[in-house]
């Protein structure tokens, strides 16, 4: 959910951006150095040294911490009985989000899984054209999926690419390397990204992989393990598993990262691992400390324009809550809506009136005049004929006129 | 009747599913069934034909519909094509939607708005379904170019049962993708494909082996054009054949129909003669929706003439087979042919049955049912699919709900026996429906 708001906050980017002009910040890059370097598995790793700017650094906080933000807003909302279904939380990882982003454009696809199951409308968990494709509900589906997405990019030749994610849980998945073979056997630019944070639900890796490498996983596939949790390592990798698999085909990514809340809000997240572990990770390892500390360390911003940054961000997941509560459930007719393509069945009934007429112009003025004079035996008898009728139909008419 | 088509026409612009696309090539040169039964849904202009001759005060001849698998000769005259169903003579009639037939038979060669590759005149007019499916997927191929078709040895090796044959080396290993053994994945790989717009079809070497892809099918092919708000379309055909075939043993002789019904979001059809496979695969490209297009194994090289212009059926037309009034015979696939044997056999004993041939399993097409229903009042259901659960278990709560009143008596729905099928011959023939049976049954249902 939160990759999602990730992807649709260009507007807040240029907002921030606009906020920080007004301190002349140099636009230099800054060179700065990922946390570890990046282990390789059947390729030449990429450099620890990753080029960057002062705007991205303070684009880079804002938008983690505006996802941050939103997941503790999903926790109290779903605590609160206004979000149902499966809820999960994704604070803790925003780093692999957002350096993906930096690295992509938006005709690149991404598909990934985690989504609120249950809720009513899912047209925001999809977003066509920013490239999203979606969070699948079901573990590892989603991996032929991105595969599939590459092959059309192939197919169309346009030079873009696919991030295909999951989670270490799904890494065990028997399409994962069905896919994965494919993807090789004909050079589709597919990167695989395991969203590694350890524990699939509640079962740690340790106890459901034989090998946790899950870079190595792909044998001839090569592989990349990058820390998670630095949003650099995470660009300078996306970018560079880009341009590999424009070139040579699929890529796997792992990203090392963790997430403090549970695997859905049913799961306090301590009965399989220790509240020191995850405070330890909390304080060594957290994506958006470590981009404040490079901020500060860099002198981009004072500790109270970030916190002003943060309050922003509240403010502006309240506002975006404070809609959502507002507007409208879906009606009951929403219930058939798109379950075919363009009105294929129920909807029929209720746009029975709305005849396109322009196509009459076809016909000499004498046979318009027969039909129009008939219309409404006509219309009796398109009700009828119209009226579509099967099992799944919602209505069904059995007169004929 | 004939007043309402340019109206319907009229929807084809807001473009529904196949029902009502105009049909800017000429219709199909098979004209509409018995009078009684509407006029078919598929072609604009074959209504446009009517509307005009009706106001001119032509003649309007309603040919059977079976006996439309007839040879154009130049000079306009028409041989009536190789007959597997019992031929009725020309009628004339002002329900019926007449076909351009008038005009179709003028000459093959100058028609407007046909497609035909070459002008010269078709060299193959008779053929099987093998090739009805061929020449209706490479048609297809040729007119758009994001049609592509996955599977396992439809490359190279040209298909198992030969329906791609020739076209890798026509149109390239990427447009016709030989896969490795990974129906999931490749299913899933075709579902995110189709969702950036390619249109590929995905041919399970055997039906039963998309049981593997079950889990791509249901959920993602199935659901995302809802789940996403109408975001995503998958324009995806998912073929193969299926069914009780000669010994083929129990996991290959699997009718996975009655699996997939419930899935919401996909639309099924079970073709059964070389002529409604081409019309039916072209329709199931065409559309926007999932389509899961049944072949049968033992009807493969069934051979009928199969029209050289361009035709598209309706997705969720059934056929009328034989008109009659006595009972309503409703079948599908392979058990069409073990009907109409039934239905020589009942002929001479005296009955008249209707058949139809429901083609459409999702949806039905309780229009054509119900007009027969509410003409003979008594049903039989002959399928292949499983008693429990089966696509004749659905129909029969279908037609009980929608027509109870029109019922005479319960209706019969024959189906194969609930076991995995025998590989011994004698125990296989009787987990299918026989002729022998069906006839029983209708004179049971008729005393």
């Amino acid at each position: 959910m939160a990759q999602l708001t990730h992807r649709t906050t260009a507007f807040q980017k240029t907002l921030s951006a606009a906020i920080l002009s007004t301190r002349h910040l140099s636009t230099s890059p800054i060179t700065v150095e990922t946390s570890v370097p990046f282990t390789a598995h059947n390729i030449d790793p990429p450099s620890r040294s990753v080029e960057t700017t002062p705007q991205e650094l303070l684009t880079f906080y804002r938008d983690m911490a505006l996802m941050r933000r939103m997941e503790i807003a999903a926790d109290s909302l779903y605590k609160s009985k206004l979000i149902r279904g499966f809820c999960h939380l994704y604070d803790g990882q925003e780093a692999v989000a957002v350096g993906m982003e930096a690295a992509i454009t938006k005709k690149d696809c991404i598909i990934t899984a985690r989504m609120f199951e249950g809720e009513g409308r899912f047209d925001a968990l999809y977003k066509k054209e920013g490239g999203f494709y979606g969070g699948h509900g079901i573990v590892g589906a989603q991996v032929p999926l991105g595969c599939g997405l590459a092959f059309a990019q192939k197919y169309s030749k346009d030079e873009n690419v696919t991030f295909a994610m999951y989670g270490d849980g799904a890494a065990n998945q028997g399409q994962l390397f069905e896919a994965l073979n494919m993807a090789a056997l004909w050079d589709l630019p597919a990167i695989l990204v395991c969203e590694n944070n350890h524990y699939g639900m509640g079962t740690a890796e340790w106890r459901a992989a034989k090998s946790p490498a899950y870079y190595k996983r792909g044998d001839y596939v090569p592989g990349l393990k990058v820390d998670g949790m630095d949003a650099f390592a995470v660009k300078q990798a996306c970018k560079f598993a880009k341009e590999h698999a424009l070139k040579n085909g699929p890529i796997i990514l792992e990203m090392d990262t963790y997430r403090y809340h549970g695997h859905s809000m049913s799961d306090p997240g301590s009965t399989y691992r220790t509240r020191d572990e995850i405070s330890g990770v909390r304080q060594e390892r957290d994506p958006i400390e470590r981009i404040r500390k490079l901020i500060l360390s860099h002198d981009l911003a004072t500790e109270k324009e970030l916190k002003d940054t943060e309050k922003e961000v509240r403010k502006e997941v309240d506002e975006a809550i404070a809609k959502a509560k507002e507007s409208p459930l879906p009606d009951p007719s929403e219930l058939f809506t798109n379950v075919y393509v363009k009105g294929y069945g129920v909807e029929l009934n209720k746009s029975l009136l709305e005849l396109d007429l322009t196509n009459l112009s076809r016909f000499s003025v004498e046979q318009s005049l027969v039909l129009f004079s008939n219309i409404k035996l006509t219309l009796l008898v398109i009700d009828c004929i119209s009226q579509s009728f099967g099992a799944d139909r919602k209505e069904l008419r059995a007169v004929l006129p | 009747m004939w007043l309402c088509s340019p109206l319907i026409h009229s929807y084809s612009s807001t473009s529904l599913s196949s029902r009502h696309r105009p049909n800017r090539h000429n219709p199909p040169p098979s004209p509409p069934p018995h009078p009684l039964t509407p006029p078919p849904r598929s072609s604009f202009s074959v209504k446009v034909a009517c509307l005009i001759d009706l106001s001119s005060n032509l003649e309007v001849h309603c040919i059977e519909r079976k006996t439309s698998f007839f040879f154009i000769h130049c000079d306009g005259s028409l041989t009536s094509g190789l007959n597997l169903r019992n031929s009725r003579s020309a009628r004339l009639s002002t329900n019926a939607v007449a076909t351009k037939q008038d005009n179709v038979t003028a000459s093959t060669a100058s028609k407007p708005g046909v497609t035909n590759v070459d002008e010269t005149p078709p060299s193959k007019p008779i053929g099987n379904i093998l090739e009805a499916l061929r020449e209706g997927l490479e048609e297809e191929m040729e007119r758009d170019p994001r049609v592509c078709v996955m599977g396992e040895d439809v490359g190279h090796y040209g298909g198992s049962y030969k329906v791609t044959k020739g076209l890798a080396t026509k149109y390239g290993d990427l447009r016709v993708l030989d896969t490795p053994i990974a129906e999931n994945s490749f299913t899933g790989m075709a579902i995110g494909a189709a969702m950036t717009g390619l249109r590929p079809i995905v041919e399970g070497m055997n039906m039963g082996f998309l049981l593997l892809a079950f889990n791509q099918i249901s959920n993602n092919c199935g659901m995302l054009h809802y789940t996403s708000g109408g975001q995503f379309k998958i324009p995806i055909v998912i073929r193969g054949p299926g069914g009780v075939g000669r010994q083929l043993g129990a996991e290959h002789s699997q009718r996975l129909e009655s699996y997939f019904q419930s899935i919401p979001g996909i639309q099924m059809v079970a073709c059964s003669t070389p002529y409604n496979a081409k019309g039916l695969m072209k329709a199931a490209i065409r559309s926007d929706n999932p389509v899961i297009l049944f072949e049968h194994v033992l009807l493969y090289n069934l051979k009928e003439r199969i029209p050289d212009e361009e035709y598209v059926l309706n997705l969720e037309e059934a056929e009328m087979v034989r008109p009659g009034e006595h009972v309503t015979i409703l079948t599908y696939s392979r058990m069409r042919y073990h009907v109409m044997q039934a239905a020589k056999t009942l002929v001479n004993k005296g009955y008249d049955p209707e058949v139809i041939d429901i083609r459409s399993l999702k949806p039905f097409d309780l229009y054509t049912i119900g007009n027969s229903v509410k003409k003979t009042h008594r049903v039989v259901i002959v399928e292949e699919c499983m008693r429990t659960g089966g696509i004749g278990a659905s129909l029969t709560a279908s037609i009980n709900e929608n027509f109870h009143d029109y019922l005479d008596a319960p209706i019969v729905c024959l189906s194969s026996q609930d076991v995995p099928t025998p590989y011994a011959g004698t125990l296989e023939e009787w987990t299918v429906v026989q002729p022998a049976q069906i006839v029983a049954a209708v004179e049971q249902l008729c005393r």
